[in-house]
């Protein structure tokens, strides 16, 4: 297959703590001694320090490949894209690549509040680089895909945030680029919404188009990937197939490898914001958080946060992902992901150190390794806090050792009921 | 390179390295065209569509300034107007000062005001103060139309000199362009360009021949206002307009000045728009 994108020596250095703010008076200061400088880039002149985002990267992606980017935040995922869909240029080395190149670092990309649904297709159709004759020719298409046929000549400002992000992503839907460049597009929305994101971004990989995807959501990279690059500190740390590297990904991302308990000391460091913030995420079989677990007993995910602000309506959710990448479950204490009462859910809290617990059910899981990412989420709508992949454990099969002996298939190994009965018997 | 090569020959190769030739790539900028022209009818359509009344502003602006000048200024001082009524030269003088400095404004802010759009997507970076320039045009259109009922309403005769004016719209934005990417390049870095961009503005009108005949002047500031490029435009203008020969010599100078000064504008900018999404 040809080679579609190319890195060679691929580098972008950032200068910090030289910013603007060192003002116009520095810079003329400095541009008395050599006139040119002053049009020189900041950091450039040096002072300040130095870091790079992204050093060194070297990968081929072959021609209708899906790639999937990951890595923890400051890895340079976000750094790699840019410089792909070149909003910015590389410090050192290179990347080429064949074909038309369209990235979506996020939809909706120039809309403009005041202009209609129908003004702004055909600006956001130029930006992404569409002719305005393709545009006309697929207007029906664009609208019937964004389902707001009635709403076509009203400002984008009265639009719903569905509508406005269908619209959005649907002009970029239609664009039939050969290489497609996506950054975390599919977390948003309602699940109609991105379910239909989910069949474009298929319809355009069988149309043997080159994916690149970076997203936190492994779910979405397993599903759509055939590889995986893992960016680590700047640099590639793993590239390989999608099951390998995530569960190496996942390795790695467990705090300090293999722990069943993370308690952030200092609360400015925790996840979250000046409204809640994570206090200590841990996993409890029997009486005492462990990391081995049996899968025989029930299993406890402790969640403890605070909340700053008196009156915020919270939800705590969990989400629970097999080392392969595999999201086994996605929990709630929303009354319908619940089989108990949260005395707190749908509640004004006041401000203060909550605890949810979620309790899992003996003889759910199958033998393997898994992590649980937590969200906080306020007044229904706001995720205020995060913390993916924040601790793990490892659930053990007891009675394999002594009835089947090899691992048992699947994902999940609850127990269910089984009875035998004799129909009819031979004489 | 080599497996680039084999058997992709007709799809176009896309690199990207660090540094960036100091000239334009003419191509890319021509297949742009489009979005030029639609950034452009973007800045007109929010303009007029946000403002109640919308078009009259583009009217109101200079007339406003025009009655206010005439009645306080231009009648209660004598100031000679070169053969015209003085509402009518103190009109033309300000509707040409209005269309460059606000082309100047706009242009100068317009990276910035650009960023969400600089930041997450690619395009040729000098749409973005050629488009801001460009939208004004549709201001100056509207205001020259009350122009042209000054002058019926003066009864001031409309000649074949009137074609200079073309000349001389293109050498006004040309002026306004390349002052305005260098400005717009240099807000990015340094925000204070935006706070003294005003200022350096009012002081500038007072020194040009606006609201004033460049007669009056003593020979030693006359010739001031010779080097002074908007008072040679602005008399261009109005030689055009009010049937005088015009100085196409002074012209002509101004018009190689403003080349070497687009030249040397686009050599800044190419310069620092590879940092732009690194800043904003």
């Amino acid at each position: 297959m040809p080679i579609a994108i190319k890195a060679e020596g691929l580098g972008k250095r950032y200068t910090i703590g030289r910013s603007r703010e060192t003002g116009l008076r520095d810079a003329l200061a400095h541009a008395a001694r050599a006139p040119l400088r002053l049009f020189r880039t900041p950091g450039a002149a040096g002072g300040g320090n130095e870091m790079w985002a992204l050093r060194d990267l070297d990968f081929e992606i072959e021609r209708g490949e899906t790639v999937g980017i990951i890595g923890r935040n400051g890895a340079g995922k976000s750094t790699l894209l840019k410089i792909l869909s070149r909003v910015t240029r590389p410090t050192t080395g290179r990347a080429m690549w064949r074909g038309r190149l369209t990235s979506l670092l996020e939809v909706g990309t120039g809309f403009h509040p005041d202009l209609s649904g129908r003004e702004n297709i055909f600006l956001n159709g130029a930006i992404l680089g569409m002719s305005q004759a393709g545009v006309r020719r697929k207007l029906d298409e664009i609208v019937a895909f964004a389902e707001i046929e009635t709403f076509l000549d009203t400002p984008v400002r009265h639009y719903s945030s569905g509508m406005y992000m269908r619209l959005a992503f649907a002009v970029a839907a239609h664009l039939e680029p050969e290489i497609l460049v996506l950054d975390e597009v599919l977390a948003v929305g309602d699940a109609a919404f991105q379910q239909k994101c989910q069949s474009f971004i298929e319809r355009i990989v069988g149309s043997g188009a080159t994916l690149l995807l970076v997203s936190h959501n492994l779910h979405a990279v397993s599903t759509l990937c055939s590889r995986v690059l893992f960016l680590d500190g700047g640099s590639l740390r793993r590239d390989g197939r999608t099951e390998e590297v995530i569960a190496d990904y996942i390795e790695s991302v467990s705090p300090s490898g293999d722990a069943a308990e993370i308690e952030w000391g200092n609360r400015d460091d925790a996840p979250g914001n000046k409204n809640i913030r994570l206090h200590a995420i841990r996993v409890v079989s029997g009486e005492s958080t462990r990391f081995s677990v049996d899968i025989r007993v029930p299993l406890r995910v402790e969640i403890d946060y605070w909340n700053f602000v008196p009156g915020t309506r919270i939800y705590t959710s969990i989400h629970l992902v097999e080392k392969t990448g595999v999201t086994v479950l996605a929990s709630a204490n929303m009354p319908s992901f619940n089989t108990a009462e949260d005395d707190w859910y749908g509640r004004p809290q006041p401000a203060g150190l909550y605890r949810s617990v979620c309790t899992f059910p003996a003889d759910l899981l199958n033998e393997a390794r898994y992590s649980v990412s937590a969200f906080i989420v306020a007044d229904m709508a706001r995720l205020e806090a995060a913390a993916h992949h924040a601790v793990s454990f490892h659930a053990v099969d007891i009675n394999r050792e002594r009835e089947h002996h090899a691992i048992v298939p699947g994902v999940i190994r609850p127990k269910l009921a089984w009875r035998t009965e004799l129909v009819q018997p031979l004489p | 390179m080599s497996a680039f090569s084999s058997g992709a020959g007709e799809v176009p190769l896309t690199v990207t390295q660090p540094g960036s030739a100091v000239v334009f790539e003419w191509r890319e900028l021509w297949a742009s065209r489009e979005l030029l022209l639609l950034l452009m009818w973007r800045d007109v359509r929010v303009r007029y569509k946000q403002t109640m009344i919308g078009v009259l502003w583009a009217v109101l602006q200079p007339l406003l300034a025009m009655v206010v000048i005439s009645a306080f200024f231009g009648r209660p001082a004598q100031l000679p107007s070169e053969g015209v009524p003085y509402p009518l030269f103190a009109y033309s003088g300000f509707l040409v000062w209005t269309f460059f400095s606000n082309a100047l404004f706009s242009s100068s802010q317009s990276v910035v005001g650009s960023a969400p759009l600089i930041t997450k997507v690619y395009f040729p970076r000098v749409l973005v103060p050629i488009a801001a320039i460009g939208a004004r045009l549709v201001d100056f259109a509207i205001a020259f139309v009350l122009l042209a009922a000054l002058m019926a309403y003066y009864g001031v005769p409309v000649t074949w000199r009137v074609a200079a004016l073309i000349p001389m719209i293109a050498l006004t934005m040309a002026l306004a362009l390349a002052v305005g990417m260098c400005l717009a390049a240099l807000n990015v870095t340094y925000r204070d360009v935006n706070v003294a961009l005003p200022h350096v503005m009012q002081l500038l009108l007072f020194a040009t021949p606006v609201f004033y005949s460049a007669t009056i002047l003593p020979p030693r500031l006359k010739l001031a206002a010779q080097l002074n490029p908007l008072a040679v435009l602005i008399e261009g203008y109005r030689a055009a307009l009010f049937d005088r020969p015009v100085h196409w010599r002074a012209i002509g100078i101004e018009g190689v000045v403003t080349a070497v000064l687009i030249v040397c504008a686009v050599a800044v900018f190419r310069r620092m728009e590879e940092h732009f999404a690194d800043v904003l």
